[in-house]
C-alpha cells in the first residue's frame, strides 16, 4: 500500500480534521484543526471532503517521503519554503510526489500551522467520528499522539488527476473580533475597556489547549473563582493572575475562571495563526454581526471547490517561485499583476 | 398546579453556544434544573442544537447559527427551562468499589487529622453518602458528584499535584469526584477505584451519565488488584444496582 513516511517533523504536528463532536458532556474535548479554513482549502485541492483528516504541521520544518507509489498532496495555511526533491513547491496548489520523492518544508514564515492534505485522505480508525489527535485522552488515529519522525501514514495511490490551484481571499490584519460574555459581568467597565483597548501578544508558552496572552493585567470584580461551567473554542478566560487565556480546540470542556469574551467563529482560524509576540487587538461586535460573519465564513468554506482552477504551466512556475522565495531576480522582473486572474 | 420557575440567565458564549445559567453557586436545585433541561433537549430535539454540556449550575447549549439564531434559541430555552422539573424516572444507580487509604489514598490520614477524626470514620462517612453525577468535565470521564456530607467539606490543597493516578476518588470543596485518567488535581485523594468511567473500545465507552446516582463500597487491596485487571480487559466492575 502507498505510504507517506514522516522523515522529519517538529513538535506540535499531528493528524487533525473537523474534530469529534457530541461527547463534551463526558469531558471529551472536540480537538480538530486550529485553522479549519486552511485545512479545508488543502483538502478540496486534492478532491477530499473539506474537513477530512490531514497533517497539521506546527511552526517548525518537516519532510515527507512517498513510498510504494506516488502520493498527491496539497499545502495550505502558514506559508513556508517548500520543495520536492529540489524543485520549488507552491502552497494552494496540488502536487504529486513520485515514489521516493520527498517534500521538504521550512519554518512557518507567517502564522503557525500549515496543512498537508493527501489525496484519498489518511487511513485510520475514527473514534467518535474523527481521526483528530487528542494526546491527553489517548485518542487519534493512526497515532494517538503528535507525529514523530519514522511514522508512516497509509494512503491512496495518486490518481494522476490534473494539478489544480485555489484562490483564497487575502488575510487581513484586522482586530480579532469577540462577543462579550458569558461572564463579562465579573469585570467592571474600566476593565472591559482595558481588555478591548489594549495591545496584546500571544505568549510563546501557548499550545493547542490555550493561547496565553501578554498585556495589561485584567482585574476581576469578585475574585477569580467561579463555579466551573462549559467552555467553547475561543472562550477568553481570565485566571487569578489577570493574564487572559484563549481556549483552543484541545481545551478542557469546563473551566472555573470568569470568561470575559469569546472570539467569534469566523476569526478563530486567523487568531490561531497569529504568531507569538505579534501585537494585535480585540474588537467587540454584536451577536448579530458575529452570526452574520459566521454565515459568510461558512459560505466561503462551502464554496471552496468553486475557487479551484486548473493550473496553467506559467501559473505553476510563477507561483511556485514566488512562494518559495527563490530566484528573486527572475521573479521580480515579472509584474505579478500581469498574472492576476 | 405548576407555577413557572424563576428564569435562568441566558449568556452568550460566542456565536455558536448559549450558557443557560441557573445559579452562580454550587446548588443542588440548580443542578437538578440543569439536568432536567438537558433531558428535555435530548427528548424534543430543537433544530440547530448540536450538543448540550451540563455543569453544576448551567447548561451549555451548542448550536448551528445557520439553522437558528441567538434570539430564537434563547426564547425556546427560556420557556423550556421554566417548566417544572420532572422527577428522575429512569435514574441509574451505580455502586463503585473503592480501596481507601494507604498508597491508593495518600491524603486519607491528613484529611482525618484536619477533621479531628480517624481514617476509618472518614471512610465510613464517604461510603454512607448518596451521590449524584452533577457534571462530567475537565478530562474524559472526570465525574463530579454532588451530595458530599457537610462534615467532609474541605478547601482544596494549597499546592495542586501535577499528577494523580487514574481512578482516583477524591474530595475538594463541597464535591467528591471519580477521576478516570491520570492528571493534575488539587483535591484530597481518599482512594482509588478499578472502575474506568472512560474506556476506549468498551461498550459503553463512557460509563456514567450526568444525573446517575452513585454510591461507594470499600474494597481491600487484593480485590482492587483483581478488579483492576478485569477492568483493564474491558469489564465494567461497577455494579448497576438500579436502572
Amino acid at each position: 500500500m502507498t505510504r507517506l513516511v514522516i522523515s522529519a517533523i517538529g513538535p506540535a504536528s499531528s493528524v487533525q480534521d473537523g474534530g469529534r463532536h457530541g461527547a463534551q458532556r463526558y469531558g471529551l474535548t472536540p480537538s480538530g484543526a486550529m485553522d479549519r479554513l486552511a485545512l479545508a482549502a488543502a483538502n478540496v485541492l486534492v478532491g477530499n471532503v473539506p474537513l477530512a483528516a490531514a497533517i497539521e504541521i506546527g511552526p517548525f520544518g518537516a519532510t515527507f517521503t512517498a513510498r510504494d507509489g506516488a502520493v498527491r498532496v496539497a499545502l495550505a495555511g502558514a506559508p513556508r519554503n517548500a520543495d520536492i526533491s529540489g524543485r520549488a513547491a507552491a502552497f494552494h496548489s496540488s502536487m504529486t510526489l513520485a515514489d521516493g520523492e520527498a517534500l521538504t518544508l521550512g519554518f512557518a514564515r507567517v502564522g503557525s500551522f500549515s496543512y498537508l492534505a493527501i489525496e484519498g485522505g489518511i487511513a485510520g480508525e475514527p473514534m467518535f467520528g474523527s481521526l483528530a489527535v487528542n494526546a491527553r485522552a489517548g485518542l487519534g488515529s493512526p497515532y494517538p499522539r503528535p507525529l514523530q519522525a519514522g511514522d508512516e501514514l497509509q494512503t491512496a495511490a495518486a490518481t494522476g488527476a490534473a494539478e489544480r490551484r485555489i484562490e483564497l481571499p487575502a488575510l487581513t490584519d484586522a482586530p480579532i473580533r469577540v462577543v462579550l460574555g458569558p461572564q463579562d459581568d465579573e469585570f467592571d467597565d474600566a476593565q472591559k475597556r482595558l481588555f478591548l483597548d489594549a495591545e496584546w501578544k500571544i505568549s510563546a508558552t501557548s499550545d493547542r489547549m490555550g493561547y496565553r496572552l501578554e498585556g495589561p493585567v485584567i482585574k476581576h470584580l469578585h475574585g477569580h473563582n467561579i463555579v466551573s461551567d462549559g467552555t467553547v473554542n475561543g472562550s477568553i478566560q481570565v485566571p487569578g493572575n489577570g493574564a487572559p487565556i484563549v481556549l483552543m480546540p484541545d481545551r478542557g470542556t469546563s473551566g472555573g475562571y470568569p470568561k470575559i469574551a469569546t472570539v467569534i467563529s469566523a476569526d478563530l482560524g486567523r487568531f490561531a495563526q497569529t504568531p507569538a509576540g505579534k501585537v494585535f487587538r480585540f474588537q467587540a461586535v454584536s451577536m448579530a454581526e458575529a452570526q452574520a460573519e459566521f454565515g459568510k465564513w461558512a459560505e466561503l468554506l462551502r464554496t471552496l471547490p468553486d475557487r479551484v482552477r486548473p493550473i496553467e504551466n506559467f501559473d505553476l512556475n510563477i507561483e511556485a517561485l514566488q512562494d518559495a522565495n527563490v530566484a528573486g531576480a527572475a521573479v521580480s522582473a515579472v509584474d505579478a499583476g500581469t498574472w492576476s486572474p | 398546579m405548576s407555577a413557572k420557575l424563576p428564569p435562568p440567565r441566558l449568556l452568550p458564549s460566542g456565536d455558536s453556544a448559549i450558557t443557560v445559567e441557573f445559579s452562580r453557586n454550587i446548588d443542588d436545585m440548580a443542578n437538578q434544573r440543569v439536568l432536567a433541561l438537558d433531558r428535555t433537549i435530548a427528548r424534543q430535539t430543537i433544530a440547530g442544537v448540536t450538543e448540550a454540556v451540563p455543569t453544576y449550575r448551567s447548561l451549555l447549549v451548542h448550536y448551528d447559527p445557520l439553522q437558528i439564531g441567538f434570539d430564537a434559541l434563547s426564547a425556546q430555552l427560556l420557556a423550556l427551562a421554566q417548566l417544572p422539573v420532572p422527577p428522575f424516572t429512569t435514574t441509574r444507580r451505580w455502586r463503585i468499589p473503592v480501596v481507601y487509604g494507604g498508597e491508593h489514598g495518600i491524603d486519607l490520614e491528613d484529611v482525618a487529622r484536619t477533621l479531628s477524626t480517624t481514617p476509618d470514620d472518614i471512610v465510613a462517612r464517604h461510603v454512607a453518602g448518596d451521590y449524584r453525577v452533577a457534571m462530567i468535565g475537565f478530562t474524559p470521564g472526570w465525574s463530579y458528584l454532588s451530595g458530599l456530607d457537610k462534615s467532609l467539606h474541605l478547601s482544596r490543597r494549597q499546592n495542586p499535584r501535577l499528577l494523580t493516578p487514574a481512578g482516583t476518588i477524591s474530595i475538594g470543596g463541597v464535591q467528591t469526584g471519580v477521576q478516570c485518567l491520570a492528571g493534575p488535581s488539587g483535591w484530597h485523594l481518599l482512594g482509588r477505584t478499578p472502575v474506568r468511567t472512560y474506556q476506549l473500545h468498551r461498550d459503553p465507552t463512557f460509563l456514567l451519565e450526568p444525573g446517575d446516582a452513585v454510591s461507594f463500597a470499600a474494597i481491600d487491596k487484593k480485590t482492587f488488584t483483581e478488579q483492576d485487571r478485569a477492568a483493564e480487559h474491558g469489564e465494567i466492575v461497577a455494579e448497576l444496582i438500579a436502572a
